[in-house]
């Protein structure tokens, strides 16, 4: 599997942001973006997830699944966590475990006990009776990234993934992508911090090149 | 349980959790339908003459308050920007949607009509017509409202807009509604036809609506 970027051009609101950039990723490979604010982290991560239409160039994941979008198989944590604050930690997980589980997959591992193993590995298991919306901003973020395990996805895209994370969660997050790629996964994540990943490349978003 | 059924389960199950919107869609028929009778005067004959005009536009007016709902939520704390990746098209988590803001609000809504309707001195006899046409239309103004919804997401504020958007789309289920219920009410024929016209309408919009609703949150998603 190859998630494959070709001569992309990524535009916000009538101005180019990303030009021209082609990057290939394998599998079992991270690729770290980086560059200063408004370098095009974000964009280009969206533009991984399908919500933005490039304007020129195509986002391919080569030996991914035919009936799919790249997007189907992409996991997406963004800046936000996507969880309900009147439902109860467990039930949030449940949710989606259950509403990203892909149709037919019959990989053996129930929703109630992958989301059981995603609350552990968290730590967020004493947390689990609680409605989301008193968890603290750190917490928020732990529950937001044990999405990535409740349901089964080569891609993971990761948007300022340790966001109010404290250094043992930001480990936890390095030591999940590490395993995700070391299981043959791929990881595209936008951080400032040196998370001490394995089999990663950098790519550093530049400063954009304004056509005189 | 297919991801449709899911997110419609567990909407449904933030708002009776989150219970504010149908109290307050609730609350608001009940009062703008209990104004009626303190405007116009105790004239029994015209307030039954109006019942179904009233019942009905108090009904969208109850609706509409409650439309954003249906995306707002979702969009602010990130969770349609999940849904988008999922494998459930974008058109039947719109669809999933809708169908919660339906079973939420558009059949309470339906089912307390005749109450109302005695406020405004409808013949009792026709409760059940009542009832049956309100929620043989009341899909209508959930899936049509989704594109509103949607359209508006962005929009700061955007609940004047939304009615400026979504109320001529409603135009049609009002005039069979209030036909159908008056067809009874008043003793004319008719019934059958402004009945099959009103779930036709619905039908419709079930279709229509969120394959246009899905086109708006892709849009405000870039």
């Amino acid at each position: 599997m190859k998630l494959v970027a070709d001569t992309l051009v990524l535009a916000r609101g009538g101005r180019t942001v990303v030009d021209r950039l082609s990057f290939a990723v394998d599998a079992g490979r991270a690729l770290v973006l980086s560059g200063a604010n408004g370098a095009g982290k974000t964009t280009l991560i969206r533009a991984l997830a399908g919500f933005l239409l490039p304007v020129e160039g195509q986002i391919v994941l080569e030996g991914g699944s035919a009936d799919r979008t790249p997007a189907e198989q992409c996991h997406y944590v963004g800046h936000l966590n996507g969880m309900k604050s009147s439902l109860t930690v467990e039930e949030n997980l449940l949710f989606w475990a259950d509403f990203l589980r892909a149709p037919g997959a019959g990989s053996g591992v129930e929703p109630p006990e992958r989301v059981g193993a995603a609350l552990t590995r968290f730590d967020l298991e004493p947390l689990s009776d609680i409605p989301a919306g008193y968890l603290s901003a750190g917490q928020k973020r732990r529950l937001g990234l044990a999405r990535l395990l409740v349901a089964e996805r080569p891609v993971w895209l990761l948007d300022e993934p340790t966001v109010s994370l404290d250094t043992r969660s930001a480990g936890l997050v390095a030591a999940l992508v590490n395993a995700h790629t070391a299981a043959g996964g791929i990881v595209v994540a936008a951080t400032h911090l040196d998370l001490g990943l394995e089999r990663a490349d950098e790519l550093r978003l530049g400063p954009r090149v304004v056509a005189a | 349980m297919s991801g449709f059924w899911v997110l419609v389960r567990r909407d449904l199950q933030l708002a009776v959790r989150e219970g504010g919107a149908i109290g307050t869609a609730l609350g608001f028929y009940l009062i703008v339908v209990a104004l009626m009778p303190l405007g116009l005067g105790p004239d029994l004959n015209l307030l039954s003459r109006i019942a179904a005009g009233v019942l009905w536009i108090a009904l969208l007016l109850a609706a509409l308050l409650s439309l954003p709902r249906i995306f707002e939520a979702d969009y602010e704390d990130g969770a349609l920007e999940v849904m988008a990746t999922a494998d459930l098209p974008l058109e039947l988590v719109a669809a999933a949607k809708s169908l919660a803001h339906w079973i939420s609000t558009g059949i309470p809504l339906a089912l307390m009509a005749p109450a109302l309707g005695i406020l405004l001195n409808l013949d009792i006899g026709s409760a059940p017509a009542l009832i049956g046409t309100m929620v043989a239309g009341t899909p209508a103004i959930s899936f049509l409202g989704a594109i509103g919804a949607a359209l508006t997401l962005k929009a700061r504020r955007g609940g004047l807009l939304l009615a400026l958007l979504v109320l001529p789309l409603y135009v049609p289920t009002l005039i069979f509604g209030i036909t159908a219920i008056n067809a009874v009410a008043l003793g004319s024929d008719g019934f059958w036809q402004s009945f099959a016209m009103l779930v036709a309408l619905s039908m419709g919009a079930t279709v229509l609506g969120p394959v246009a609703a899905a086109a708006a949150v892709r849009l405000q998603l870039q």
